[in-house]
């Protein structure tokens, strides 16, 4: 589906926040309360829940901070109060409920990557043509439009967004680098 | 028993199935009804082949032979199951026999899954007294000890959906529950 969100672009915040040269990462950590939030209690996941980008992906226009959907407050299921949107990444990537951002020099320990190396990489781009170890992504089905008879289509380079981003990936094996 | 109360009581193994296929229908399965009908229909399945291995221990202990009956009739529920949980995969999920064809030749885990279920209708279309009688008792028997392999498939099947979430919870439930009956039969055997 196709989400209309309202933010703006991180990289405005980053400029403002001047990081140092040394930056080369930006890492997320998400809000883990107990009191609101009982599937802390799973150990599928350790908390809190981190992300985290490159520096130049976290510049891209096309990552934004974002507050809100389809004209509303962001609710808390989306990921309230503000949230990534990585929208040429699967949605793990777009950290939610951001409670502190980092720049950092080492490539930050994401939450589903430490949980499961060999399933989630580092980089998880939308890429049609690396298989994931079960399954193949060539295909995907959209959700909203048709319940049980929505057939599959065929899953973009990045998400759609190649022409906007495929260069950040340039000589990068993306087989090795998922 | 009543003929109304036999034919509820042998109906009622499919009602999570036909609950389901309704909320399917109704499209109150959330955002992905595919993938919830998928996986319900897989549990469920699961369920059923525990609940069917679980027939004789039980008969055993509570010393009603009577119950002996509901093996059979689990037997054929799990494989409806089963054959249901592989229809909506063929059907519903994947675009064309062609894709199927590679995801079994390139996944070990859809590959594995496959060979449970060719191995359970194995055991469904002999499962009635006729084919006893073909087979020859001994041969019967050696066949259907083909429900511990398919289990065995199943649970590793399970257990790879599930890796991918790290999510091991239910894989340690039914993995254990098998593990006791296979257990009882193991020790029975030994004398």
């Amino acid at each position: 589906m196709v989400i209309p969100w309202l933010g703006y672009s991180l990289s405005a915040l980053i400029s403002a926040v001047q990081p140092m040269g040394s930056a080369k990462y930006v890492e997320f950590v998400t809000l883990a309360d107990p009191d609101v939030m009982p599937g802390l209690r799973s150990r599928v996941l350790q908390w809190p829940y981190r992300e985290g980008l490159r520096l130049d992906e976290a510049l891209h226009p096309l990552t934004l901070l974002s507050f809100g959907l389809y004209g509303e407050v962001l609710p808390n299921a989306n990921g309230a109060p503000v949230r990534l949107v990585v929208p040429w990444k699967y949605g793990f990537k777009s950290a939610k409920s951001i409670v502190q951002i980092r720049f950092v020099e080492q490539q930050p320990r994401t939450a589903w990557n430490v949980s499961a190396p060999q399933e989630y990489g580092f980089y998880s781009n939308v890429n049609p043509q690396v298989a994931h170890p079960r399954w193949s992504q060539a295909t995907e089905r959209p959700i909203g439009q048709g319940g049980l008879t929505t057939r599959r289509q065929p899953t973009r380079m990045f998400n759609g967004y190649a022409e906007q981003v495929a260069h950040l990936y340039a000589g990068m094996d993306l087989k090795r680098f998922y | 028993m009543s003929l109304m109360m036999r034919g509820l009581l042998w109906v009622a193994p499919g009602l999570p199935a036909a609950l389901y296929w309704l909320w399917a229908v109704q499209d109150v399965l959330g955002a992905n009804p595919v993938e919830a009908l998928l996986r319900a229909l897989g549990e469920w399945s699961l369920v059923g082949l525990c609940l069917t291995l679980s027939v004789s221990p039980l008969a055993k202990w509570l010393r009603k032979p009577q119950l002996m009956v509901w093996r059979r009739r689990l037997g054929l529920w799990t494989f409806a199951y089963v054959v249901q949980h592989a229809a909506v995969y063929v059907v519903f999920d994947m675009p064309g026999l062609a894709l199927v064809v590679n995801d079994v030749l390139q996944r070990p885990f859809i590959a594995v899954g496959l060979a449970s279920a060719l191995i359970l209708s194995a055991l469904a279309a002999t499962s009635y007294q006729r084919a006893r009688i073909h087979l020859g008792p001994q041969r019967w028997q050696r066949l259907h000890q083909g429900v511990y392999v398919a289990a065995a498939l199943s649970m590793l099947h399970f257990y790879w959906m599930r890796s991918g979430k790290n999510d091991f919870a239910d894989v340690w439930f039914y993995g254990l529950w098998l593990a006791v009956l296979v257990g009882w039969r193991l020790l029975r055997a030994r004398g």
